[in-house]
């Protein structure tokens, strides 16, 4: 089981740690719904450095992006960061991920941790390009500072204007005096906040002043339970559960990140799912009747018919009900649309709405 | 982990406690913990005769739901109304506040199948 440099610190603060892709992580510290909280309303930290990280360098390296990539990175300038997602080829998803510009032929790629190698070898296969790649994932730390009083909370550590960075741009910059700190105003709560990436060497140090900092405002490190929550009420797709090898992102409604204003893998196909229409698609629903939907369960009308498969589901810590996604006939895909979810055999009331959640 | 030494246990993390013919029946603190914060308990088999091992209701965590399974052979007697209301109370009291079901326990040597809060312990261990 890999560690990440702040596993011995979970420990010690109690964490409930458990095996997730690969790594040993912190699931929770205080409790989920008290992290959620945290973060919704002030400030939560987040160990996710088992998140994969590659550099892509060289003349070509934007040729290779752009080709392996749905979103169009020449519109990239060095500073920002732009959210993309990898077709595999048959119309599914190899992998969502984050393409930052570092610089004019040089691009980070931070990919989801389950798919570290299945991404590299992916992307060195396509690489017929002057393009080269390394996996840095084993060095970088990488930290979720998340929720809406973060800039005031950090911006003690940093001479970067946290406060006046746009939402998906990053700076490199000194943070807690270590030098190099590529600070993202990224996340995956919907809540604000920002995403620091350095290397392993300086984890523990910055862990603790971030926890400094933050001491003031309630800070509270969370799990990957927390993050699961807070993702979903904001409606953001999780690899593994809501797209996959199968799910097409026109399906997955990420069309506003499928640009057919250049060639990738599969930009045919999916540009004949966006003008054609697709035979199903993912939807929100809220519970009516008290219940709590969960990945796999299935999702059918009225009469009992089988519309599709819950692929995320949870009881949401902010509205206190059951909320959920999951794909269905596109003709059952309306909003306001009632469905039902099988839970334990009992057919419970739900209904299609609009996202985010919260 | 609080384990009460009065108290009687399973492999599946509940709790009992024997009251003449009447077990109180509930979930340790261990299992509280492992499934994290509650948002509701559902028991709807007051009135019915279920044998030990059969389902008496599930536990709905925000992470994950569970089954709880009777204790000992009998008729439930009694749903703890409060935990409707406070399903928090499992998690906050789980020995106390948080009982989910009173039992008439159908032959009181089946008691003696529990667990001690000593081998409780090293179940948990």
């Amino acid at each position: 089981m890999k560690q990440t440099a702040l596993t011995k610190v979970h420990k010690e603060l109690g964490a409930k740690m458990a095996p997730f892709a690969g790594y040993e992580m912190p699931i929770q510290y205080s409790g989920l719904t008290d992290e959620h909280m945290a973060v919704r309303e002030s400030v939560g930290v987040f160990d996710v450095s088992h998140m994969g990280e590659f550099m892509v360098r060289g003349p070509q390296a934007l040729d290779l992006i752009q080709k392996i990539s749905t979103n169009d990175a020449s519109k990239l300038v060095p500073g920002k960061v732009q959210y993309s997602c990898m077709p595999n080829g048959k119309g599914g998803i190899v992998d969502d991920l984050l393409i930052y510009k570092m610089a004019d032929q040089e691009y980070l790629l931070v990919v989801n941790a389950s798919n570290i190698q299945k991404d590299w070898d992916w992307i060195q296969q396509n690489n017929n390009f002057d393009a080269q790649l390394e996996d840095i994932s084993e060095n970088i730390t990488l930290l979720a500072i998340q929720g809406p009083k973060t800039a005031e909370a950090m911006k003690a550590l940093t001479d970067v204007r946290l406060n006046e960075m746009k939402y998906y741009t990053f700076e490199k910059g000194t943070f807690a005096r270590v030098d190099d700190v590529i600070i993202s105003a990224t996340g995956y709560t919907g809540s604000g906040g920002f995403e620091i990436y350095f290397d392993n060497a300086h984890a523990e140090k910055i862990w603790n002043a971030v926890m400094e900092a933050g001491k003031g405002y309630g800070i509270k490190p969370a799990g990957l339970g927390a993050r699961d929550t807070l993702r979903l009420e904001k409606g953001f797709c999780l690899y593994g559960n809501d797209i996959d090898d199968s799910t097409s992102p026109i399906e997955a409604g990420l069309g506003w990140i499928t640009k057919f204003t250049k060639d990738f893998i599969d930009s045919d196909k999916l540009k004949k799912q966006k003008e054609e229409g697709v035979a199903r698609k993912l939807v929100a629903f809220k519970m009516i009747d008290r219940g709590i939907p969960r990945k796999d369960y299935k999702i059918v009308d009225a009469d009992g018919n089988e519309l599709g498969v819950v692929t995320s589901g949870t009881s949401s810590p902010n509205l206190k009900v059951g909320i959920g996604m999951g794909y269905v006939k596109i003709e059952n895909a309306k909003v306001g649309e009632s469905i039902f979810i099988e839970v334990r055999n009992k057919q419970l009331k739900a209904e299609i709405v609009k996202l985010p959640f919260v | 982990m609080n384990v009460p030494s009065e108290l009687k246990y399973t492999k599946d993390h509940e709790w009992v406690k024997v009251e003449g013919d009447v077990a109180t029946i509930g979930i340790t603190d261990f299992a509280q913990s492992e499934l994290g914060d509650i948002v509701y308990v559902e028991i709807e088999t007051e009135g019915d005769s279920l044998d030990e091992g059969e389902v008496f209701g599930t536990v709905e965590a925000v992470k994950t739901v569970s089954d709880l399974f009777m204790p000992i052979k009998g008729e439930v007697i009694e749903v703890n109304e409060t935990i409707e209301s406070e399903p928090e109370a499992v998690n906050d009291d789980p020995y106390g506040k948080g009982w989910l079901i009173k039992v008439k326990i159908e032959d009181s040597s089946a008691v003696e199948n529990l667990l001690s809060a000593d081998a409780y312990k090293e179940e948990i261990a």
